[in-house]
């Protein structure tokens, strides 16, 4: 992927962004940040990609380090989140 | 080694990824799809990491599996024990973590830049990913330190008055300049000690953004720090050129910053003033004027119980008062019998209530206080005047009529519940002494129609619900 066709990628998520989470009822804005946080961790792929590779140790053990750190949070923000919703009922009639 | 387009199938999958994850944040629209949306992330992240494994050399699987566990155990216990008056705390923690995981990976990129599909045939790093990765590890290690000082200050491990050095807003905007060059510099010479310096400076300013910035202003801060751990994952996504790792920066990223816009509006700041720091220091120095003492009521929980008793329609006002004197359980059961007897009970939550946005309604959701009697500022404030009732517990600043009227308060322009037209004001206080965050008197402590309830929060509302029973 050349640059121009990864920044009209990032340019439109933006946009996407900016509606979807306008959409989010203030009720939801503490898992909002929580889930977002725990996506934010994708950052693991690039992680895993230095954990994997051969070459220089260094950077294999600085991925293998944040592998384990975006991993505290993938856990740990999905189960928060799930935590969180589970809690918000509707009034029992 | 020349970067090879990876096959049309992973390619798909990193952007199924992205577009889960779109529909994870789009569930949060209503409570009943939330829980649906927050399986598509799951299954967004499980895409992302199994694709990257299958299609990467993997030199030893074991330690990354290791990795994942050990990291994963931890974030896992976190989330079960964590209570919910502590959120605010550990979102900024785990903001702190995606920082570094940024910060550690672009570290990584640069002493492996063949790994990364990122060198050139000359073994240099091309220059477009140099700016990319120079400003991964810059906003990565912003959002490092500063988040690590806004949990310290969250969790009481560090006094959330602002701390202002002399000339810090040209000590900031110089080591921001200074970081920004070298980045440019970077693309012409990829000496390390270039990269590096970089990396210090940005842990510096993320760490000397976030001290000025007082207690009251948190909320906008975590925000803040949010949107940026967003646009470091972004960054990173560039360098990889990884559709899902753009998309899901690109959310974070307006998600953090459309946050920070309602919390500012919330409280009538601009968005520069709160960067800027220093509320909270001022405003107590303010308050420090000369005090004339004002007649107040006093009432107690028989008052209360048997006016709310009498009521039609009840609103509840609860601040982070509330939440520090872990009171929600009690008001919820006082709401409970009140319903019993007949009694319309509502809550009023105002948008910075709490510390962080959405904090009293999670609180309330925790106590089974129903979604459907939650309301939102702009949706209540006009039932006020009809209410017979105004129960405000932990709020104050929020419900401040000088907000309206004082052109010199530090709240001035702030949206404020409507609190002073209904027919009786009960406001739960520790006591008269302490004011709000802002540090200012409130008009309603001393109306006709208001009585303090001085005691703790929790205390109050049980013995309410005693003499409510008799």
């Amino acid at each position: 992927m050349d640059f121009i066709t990864i920044l009209s990628v990032f340019v439109m998520a933006c946009f996407v962004g900016y509606y979807v989470v306008w959409s989010v009822t203030p009720a939801l804005h503490t898992p909002l940040m929580a889930v977002t946080n725990a996506i934010s961790s994708v950052i693991i792929v690039g992680a895993l990609i230095a954990g994997a590779a051969g070459g220089s140790p260094t950077a294999k053990w600085l991925g293998l380090v944040a592998i384990a750190l975006a991993s505290v949070n993938i856990f740990g923000g999905f189960a928060v989140t799930a935590r969180m919703l589970a809690m918000y009922k509707k009034k029992e009639r | 080694m020349e970067h090879t387009a990876p096959p049309a199938w992973v390619m798909l999958a990193y952007l199924i990824s992205g577009v889960f994850f779109i529909l994870a944040l789009r569930g949060l629209s209503s409570p009943a799809t939330s829980q649906r949306g927050n399986r598509f992330g799951m299954a967004g992240m499980l895409i992302a990491v199994v694709t990257t494994l299958v299609t990467h050399e993997v030199a030893s699987l074991p330690e990354i599996l290791g990795a994942i566990a050990i990291g994963g155990g931890i974030g896992w216990v976190t989330a079960r024990k964590i209570a919910m008056t502590d959120m605010p705390q550990l979102v900024a923690a785990f903001h702190s973590l995606v920082g570094m995981a940024a910060v550690l990976v672009a570290a990584a990129a640069f002493l492996n830049p063949a790994a990364f599909g990122i060198a050139g045939e000359d073994g240099l790093i091309n220059p477009v990913s140099r700016i990319e990765m120079g400003l991964g590890i810059a906003i990565g290690a912003i959002t490092f330190s500063g988040s690590v000082i806004a949990f310290l200050k969250l969790a009481g491990k560090m006094s959330g008055a602002p701390i202002l050095l002399p000339l810090r807003h040209i000590i900031n905007l110089g080591t921001l300049a200074a970081i920004l060059g070298l980045i440019g510099y970077f693309t012409v010479d990829q000496s390390p000690w270039i990269f590096w310096t970089v990396t210090a400076l940005a842990f510096l300013i993320g760490f000397l953004l976030i001290i000025p910035i007082g207690g009251a202003d948190m909320p906008v801060v975590v925000s803040m720090l949010n949107s940026y751990s967003g646009w470091a994952a972004a960054a990173m996504g560039f360098t990889l050129h990884n559709t899902a790792m753009i998309i899901t920066g690109a959310l974070v990223g307006s998600s953090g910053a459309i946050l920070s816009y309602i919390m500012c509006k919330a409280m009538n700041r601009s968005f520069i003033s709160v960067i800027a720091g220093g509320f909270g220091a001022e405003a107590a120095v303010s308050s420090g004027e000369a005090k004339e003492q004002r007649p107040w009521k006093r009432g107690s929980a028989e008052d209360a119980a048997y006016m709310m008793q009498q009521a039609e329609s009840v609103i509840i006002v609860p601040g982070y008062g509330m939440a520090v004197a872990q009171a929600q359980h009690a008001l919820r059961e006082m709401a409970d019998v009140l319903k019993k007897q007949g009694v319309s009970v509502k809550y009023a939550i105002h948008p910075v209530a709490g510390r962080m946005p959405g904090h009293m309604n999670v609180l309330l959701a925790e106590a089974s206080v129903p979604y459907d009697e939650v309301f939102e500022l702009e949706d209540i404030n006009s039932e006020f005047a009809q209410a017979d009732v105004a129960f405000i517990i932990g709020a104050n600043d929020v419900v401040n009529p000088a907000a309206k009227t004082d052109k010199t308060s530090p709240i001035y322009g702030m949206p404020v519940f409507d609190v002073d037209k209904a027919k009786t004001v009960f406001f739960v206080k520790r006591s008269m002494g302490g004011v709000g965050y802002a540090g200012v008197d409130n008009d309603v402590f001393y109306m006709d129609q208001t009585m303090m309830l001085l005691a703790d929060a929790k205390k109050m509302c049980e013995d309410i619900v005693k003499s409510l029973q008799h």
